[in-house]
């Protein structure tokens, strides 16, 4: 194996965003006709590694040097990565569902002349690229009409109609069912016999020790380690422990839990996904929350976290099918968001750009925006009330601005994330869900927030915290659930878990039967 | 960001002006309410003298109050993030209604009135329908209701036109009337001027006290003192012009109507839980549903009250012009569209203000009426209204992309904010999967400072 030749090399790779590093000195080398997996847990990197070879972020606003088959490379976009034969198939399609089979294949690269395209001859093409992944359908039929699985065949093929050499694929099986995830694994091993090497993302172990030739780690923005699957006995547990091997760092304020009784409990959680009636993003799930409990809750993207978290409130995510919902022994019905802020429920969402804040406002407008009722009165809303509590919020939270009035679009990652937590303090929650609370900020804003949480469920309140962060989960939660593909696997108190065992059962079904 | 924020309190002195109209720097919040003195003054002197005249100023504003009216229910649809083709055919739709009750069924103009308000409510409950519940885009609706409202128009009125009661044409054409002794100006148009001079003053010092209460970063006594002193100035002209006109002529009764709809809807804006709703809907929806915001019935609402003021301001138009006719209210929509964008309003939504529109249609307005009080063609003073409405979105727009703050967001900038986050500088796009970055917003070229004070 090591004496095959090298067909990339990637050499200290550095890339900045402001204030964050995503990449520091990572270093990735592909061998000619392998299969080389990249595994890291979400936000290490890989995907921000990918895009800078792939072209996205070009040549210039990175450090380091890729060298392709010998020659440095430096590309402006995707095309002229394309252009050397690398090509990424990204997790989320890049298809046009209103146009064909044929005319996707060949988007942007048209067969013709002048200017016309020569349909008779590309249809020609289609068929001949189709067989090459194993497709038999009408290169007619839209792409809409035609499954996932097959989706990403086609992505596949439109890669091949363009000479690839390198083929990366982000995640590519994660929207598949298990059929079509084998199938695709086939023919990525099908393609490396024809000498094409690939680049795979993948959350799912079992996939990776299955085809891949190395795997290279990465965690924290650098790379840990390369494994050889064969050398090396790789395992999924050893896999695992290269990508959570961090210690925990006293990242976290003291704090002893003051746990009360179950006052909330979501029984047979049946959730349908909103455009797909036949799957299911939430399959049969109950928990159960204690007053003064932080429970966590972990899973891989994709396994349906946020779909969970956002259908309990106020059935804001997919078509409710059944379960129920009982808080204080009661059952409550929720419709819609504003039934469940009425019944003392609170949901940060995980994007607090799109979904948490409207960042043409001001932060005291939003402070106050998800319970304007409290300070107003016949609806007329009272501003010298709104500028107090938002003000007496920003002294709290210890918001880094001047006044409550600047816009909370101007406001740093971590700042507008409190001001989304006095947005959710305010309306005086029970029970509050924090979907990925700490994303994109910085550490010391992070130990404030999780001092900000300890502190609510001392206040007897409920505290969910979904998180990909499995450090994170550890250190706040006082019980954590597994998720894995829309189903609960696991409930483990955090204080026997640790990061292997939680990783375990975010990758697989259900292994071991709870109570 | 602190620092750079605060900064503007350090320079004192004459940089304090700024805070005249929210906070700033340089000339630029004199923005549209300076284009729109800037081109009275051209016409003043272009027309040598006719446009400050009592009878020009008293036929601009009875000309296009229903235009402003207009503007005012538009600003909160394109708030919303909607847009509405429909408000012309709508109010020719009500206003033929209306006419027809009154000629035909003898229906007393009070009722007439009344009803002509219920026919709008009715079209927008059924525009709001389509839009809010069904989710068909408002363009389409309002398209769809421009051709069947104004075909409805012609059916009723077998396109021809109704005549209307004299009665009835004082909402359009009437006046305030002589009362009192003879002063030789009209005194209830005198009364309501030093109504306004004493409210302007009282609002300025009120606000004051609130910023104070809040701790806000105040612009020293005397800019407040030299702002009044200008209201009181302009407010005092006007209220000599409107006063001194020919005999029996006065303050447009719809001017009156015009005014208190500024009054209430500035209010409803940015002082309800209603209003605050419209923005939250228009600057991200969905967070706006997850905040427990039922965005459907505030879509509804704000079409709905289109539609309504749509047939208000027909009614006017019908009551000035004495009859409905089957062109009535023709090409009404772009006016007022226009109105609402040269007032600063964001076309994506979420940013805009009633006062902005207000002064984004009188820019319109006056630039219409002065360019044909110097003669020049009907033909050209479109192609120059076209060309104003591009070059003030544009300077708005490129503004904006400079991390500078909007012309009119200065100017039209509530006492405590409201939708001024307009200003906020182009965040640089995330691109990151993991979304680990800080997008620490370009606020070194921000010279939006520390609080967002006063003004009007």
């Amino acid at each position: 194996m090591s004496s095959s030749p090298t067909i990339l090399e990637m050499r200290s790779i550095t890339k900045e965003f402001p204030g964050v590093k995503a990449l520091s000195d990572v270093s990735l080398t592909v061998k000619a006709g392998e299969i080389h997996a990249i595994c890291g847990e979400n936000g290490a990197g890989k995907s921000t590694l990918m895009k800078v070879l792939s072209g996205v972020y070009p040549f210039g606003t990175y450090e380091g040097d890729i060298v392709f088959q010998g020659n440095e490379v430096r590309f402006r976009d995707i095309r002229s990565s394309e252009q050397t034969g690398i090509v990424i198939i990204h997790q989320e399609l890049a298809l046009i569902p209103e146009l064909s089979i044929t005319e996707n294949i060949f988007l942007g690269n048209e067969p013709g002349r002048g200017g016309v395209i020569d349909w008779k001859d590309a249809k020609k093409r289609a068929i001949e690229l189709l067989a090459r992944v194993g497709l038999k359908d009408d290169p007619d039929s839209l792409i809409k009409n035609i499954g996932v699985g097959k989706q990403q065949l086609v992505e596949i093929a439109k890669a091949l109609n363009k000479s690839v050499k390198l083929l990366i694929l982000d995640e590519p099986t994660a929207a598949l069912n298990e059929n079509d995830s084998q199938h695709l694994l086939d023919l990525i091993r099908g393609l490396k016999s024809k000498g094409i090497a690939s680049i795979m993302i993948s959350h799912k172990l079992n996939e990776i020790e299955q085809v891949a030739d190395s795997i290279t780690i990465i965690r924290d923005g650098r790379s840990i380690e390369t494994l050889n699957v064969k050398e090396d006995g790789v395992n999924e547990d050893r896999i695992i422990r290269g990508m959570v091997g961090r210690d925990l760092e006293s990242r976290f304020p003291e704090h002893t839990p003051k746990i009360g009784e179950v006052f909330f409990e979501v029984r047979n959680w049946t959730v349908q996904h909103p455009l797909i009636s036949d799957r299911l993003v939430c399959k049969d799930e109950s928990l159960f929350v204690r007053r003064g409990e932080i429970v966590g809750i972990a899973g891989l993207m994709g396994a349906g976290r946020t779909e969970l978290a956002m259908s309990i409130f106020g059935r804001s995510y997919g078509t409710y099918v059944s379960g129920t919902i009982i808080k204080d022994g009661k059952e409550i019905v929720l419709k819609n968001a504003g039934d469940a802020i009425d019944h003392g429920l609170a949901y940060v969402s995980e994007d607090r750009k799109v979904l948490g804040l409207n960042l043409l406002d001001d932060i005291k407008r939003s402070t106050v925006s998800a319970k304007l009722k409290k300070i107003s009165k016949r609806d007329v809303v009272d501003e010298v009330k709104e500028y107090e509590i938002s003000d007496a919020y920003r002294k709290s939270l210890r918001i880094k601005t001047p006044t409550v009035n600047e816009g909370v679009g101007k406001l740093s990652g971590g700042n507008q994330q409190k001001v989304v937590l006095a947005k959710w303090m305010f309306t005086d929650p029970d029970l509050l869900i924090l979907d990925e609370p700490t994303r994109g900020i910085d550490v010391g804003a992070k130990f404030e927030i999780y001092g900000i949480i300890q502190k609510l469920a001392d206040e007897g309140k409920g505290v969910i915290v979904i998180s990909s962060e499995l450090p994170e989960l550890l250190g706040i939660s006082d019980r954590i659930y597994t998720v894995f593909e829309g189903a609960i696997t696991n409930d483990i108190p955090a204080a026997e878990a640790d990061p292997e065992t939680l990783m375990k059962s975010m990758t697989s079904a259900k292994k071991k039967v709870l109570s | 960001m602190t620092q750079i924020t605060e900064a503007p309190k350090k320079s004192g002195g004459i940089r304090d002006l700024g805070k005249m109209f929210g906070s700033g720097s340089g000339a630029k919040q004199l923005g549209i309410l300076g284009a729109l003195v800037v081109i009275i003054i051209i016409f003043q002197v272009w027309t040598g003298g006719l446009t400050l005249t009592p009878g020009n100023l008293i036929a601009l504003v009875s000309q296009y109050s229903y235009i402003l009216i207009l503007a005012i229910g538009m600003v909160m649809v394109i708030i919303a993030g909607h847009i509405d083709l429909s408000v012309g055919s709508v109010a020719a739709f009500s206003g033929i209604v209306v006419a027809s009750l009154m000629q035909n069924f003898n229906v007393p103009w009070p009722v007439a009135i009344v009803l002509g308000l219920v026919v709008g409510a009715l079209i927008g409950a059924w525009q709001g329908f389509w839009v809010a519940y069904v989710g068909v885009p408002a363009f389409i609706v309002t398209l769809a209701g421009m051709l069947i409202f104004r075909g409805g128009n012609q059916f009723i009125g077998n396109a021809n036109s109704v005549a209307v009661p004299k009665e009835f044409q004082f909402i359009g054409a009437g006046y305030l009337p002589e009362i009192g002794p003879d002063t030789g100006y009209n005194n209830l148009t005198l009364l309501l001027g030093i109504v306004v001079i004493v409210a302007i003053v009282w609002r300025e010092f009120s606000a004051r006290r609130t910023q104070a209460e809040m701790g806000s970063d105040m612009a020293p006594l005397w800019v407040s003192l030299i702002k009044i002193a200008g209201l009181v100035i302009v407010t005092g002209y006007a209220t000599y012009l409107f006063s001194s006109g020919r005999v029996g002529t006065s303050f447009p009764i719809s001017g009156i109507i015009l005014g208190v709809l500024v009054l209430l809807y500035s209010f409803v804006t940015r002082n309800t839980i209603f209003g605050r709703h419209i923005y939250a809907v228009g600057g991200n929806s969905h967070a706006a549903e997850l905040s427990g915001v039922n965005s459907r019935r505030v879509n509804f609402f704000v079409m709905m009250n289109m539609s309504v003021l749509a047939s208000l301001a027909g009614m006017i138009f019908v009551a000035r012009s004495t009859a409905s006719g089957p062109q009535d209210g023709l090409n009404w929509e772009l006016d007022a569209i226009a109105a609402v964008f040269i007032g600063g309003a964001a076309v994506a939504g979420g940013v805009g203000t009633v006062t902005g529109s207000i002064i984004g249609g009188l820019v319109m307005a006056v630039l219409n009426n002065g360019l044909q009080l110097v003669g020049v063609p009907s033909d050209r003073v479109q192609i120059i209204k076209g060309l104003v409405l591009l070059a003030a979105v544009a300077i708005d727009v490129w503004n904006k992309s400079q991390g500078r703050p909007s012309i009119t967001g200065f100017l039209t900038r509530k006492r405590t904010g409201g939708a001024v986050a307009v200003e906020t500088p182009p965040v640089p796009r995330v691109q990151d999967d993991t979304n680990a970055l800080e997008p620490t917003v370009g606020a070194s070229e921000t010279n939006r400072p520390s609080s967002v004070t006063p003004n009007n």
